[in-house]
């Protein structure tokens, strides 16, 4: 591949999210959590001091930004897949916390298709940091455009 | 209440996650965690949109599946031990599938002056298809 691609660098609008309880009770039943840390707060206290959401919580952002943060990909979102996620947890959060997330565009990558043309996986990374300032976590997600389909002769 | 605790001593390689079961996966439960994600995606829950794009049926959100293995994961570990967790989608989850998450230890090391240990993460179907290939890092207490 010759040059860096444009994408890369390209960041969205700054998103604050608070993380409420309610939410992450919420969360925790969606996904069949019933860990008593994400129900009971006087455990969550003793045990984890406060109540922490469960690790793949902050794909709530939407709720917060309504897609407002959404960074152009630059990709046909009719063949858009999410193809990984990775969370990197460097500081605790807990309920009554606020989250501001900060995404842009970390890399763009070209493959050939598994049945012929070119794929793009591109990675948008998430760093949060809570109100005083303090990463605390990053969010990484990779979005695969599938190669174009060839037409069908069926 | 004392609630057991893994300690990074007590570990070994190659130690077994024990595995966490969703028997029969309902569209309830895709709609539900459309509702608690906030991800309203039509493919997940509306039949007429999922057909028109070729699909059988509707599928259960990459990041529903993630949350059974991060639940699997952190009975294990513990919530606040959890460093890192990464997840590869490798195959669509539909309505009736029994999802079963597991994972073993691989590795025992010191970072950042903890004491920390990673594995690999799965999430299969009843057919034995991998839907999740996954990692982690957690950092543990010592005795």
């Amino acid at each position: 591949m010759e040059g860096k691609d444009e994408r890369i660098g390209r960041t969205g609008k700054a998103v604050t999210m608070r993380v409420e309880h309610g939410k992450i009770r919420e969360f925790a039943r969606a996904i069949k959590d019933d860990n008593p840390l994400y129900f009971d707060e006087d455990l969550a206290k003793r045990e984890a001091g406060g109540v922490m959401p469960p690790p793949t919580f902050t794909m709530t952002q939407a709720f917060w930004d309504d897609g407002q943060s959404r960074i152009d990909l630059g990709l046909d979102m009719r063949r858009v897949l999410h193809g990984e996620q990775e969370f990197e947890y460097v500081r605790p959060v807990y309920a009554g916390d606020s989250l501001i997330g900060q995404g842009r565009i970390s890399g763009v990558e070209k493959r050939p298709g598994k049945r012929g043309g070119e794929m793009t996986l591109v990675t948008l990374e998430t760093e949060y940091k809570n109100q005083r300032g303090e990463i605390c976590m990053y969010s990484r997600s990779t979005i695969i455009e599938t190669a174009k389909p060839v037409e069908k002769k069926d | 209440m004392e609630r057991k605790k893994l300690y990074f001593d007590d570990v070994k390689e190659g130690d077994e996650i024990p595995a966490f079961e969703v028997k029969n996966l309902s569209r309830t439960d895709i709609v539900k965690y459309a509702g608690a994600s906030g991800d309203f995606n039509p493919i997940h829950h509306d039949q007429t949109f999922a057909e028109a794009a070729r699909y059988p049926t509707v599928f259960s959100h990459g990041m529903l599946n993630a949350g059974f293995v991060s639940k699997c994961l952190t009975d294990y570990v513990g919530r606040p031990a959890l460093r890192r967790f990464k997840v590869r989608f490798t195959s669509q989850v539909w309505p009736g599938d029994t999802i079963t998450c597991g994972g073993k230890v691989t590795k025992k090391h010191e970072e950042k002056g903890e004491k920390r240990i990673e594995g690999e993460l799965f999430a299969k179907n009843q057919k034995g298809e991998a839907v999740i290939q996954g990692s982690f890092v957690a950092a543990l207490p010592s005795r």
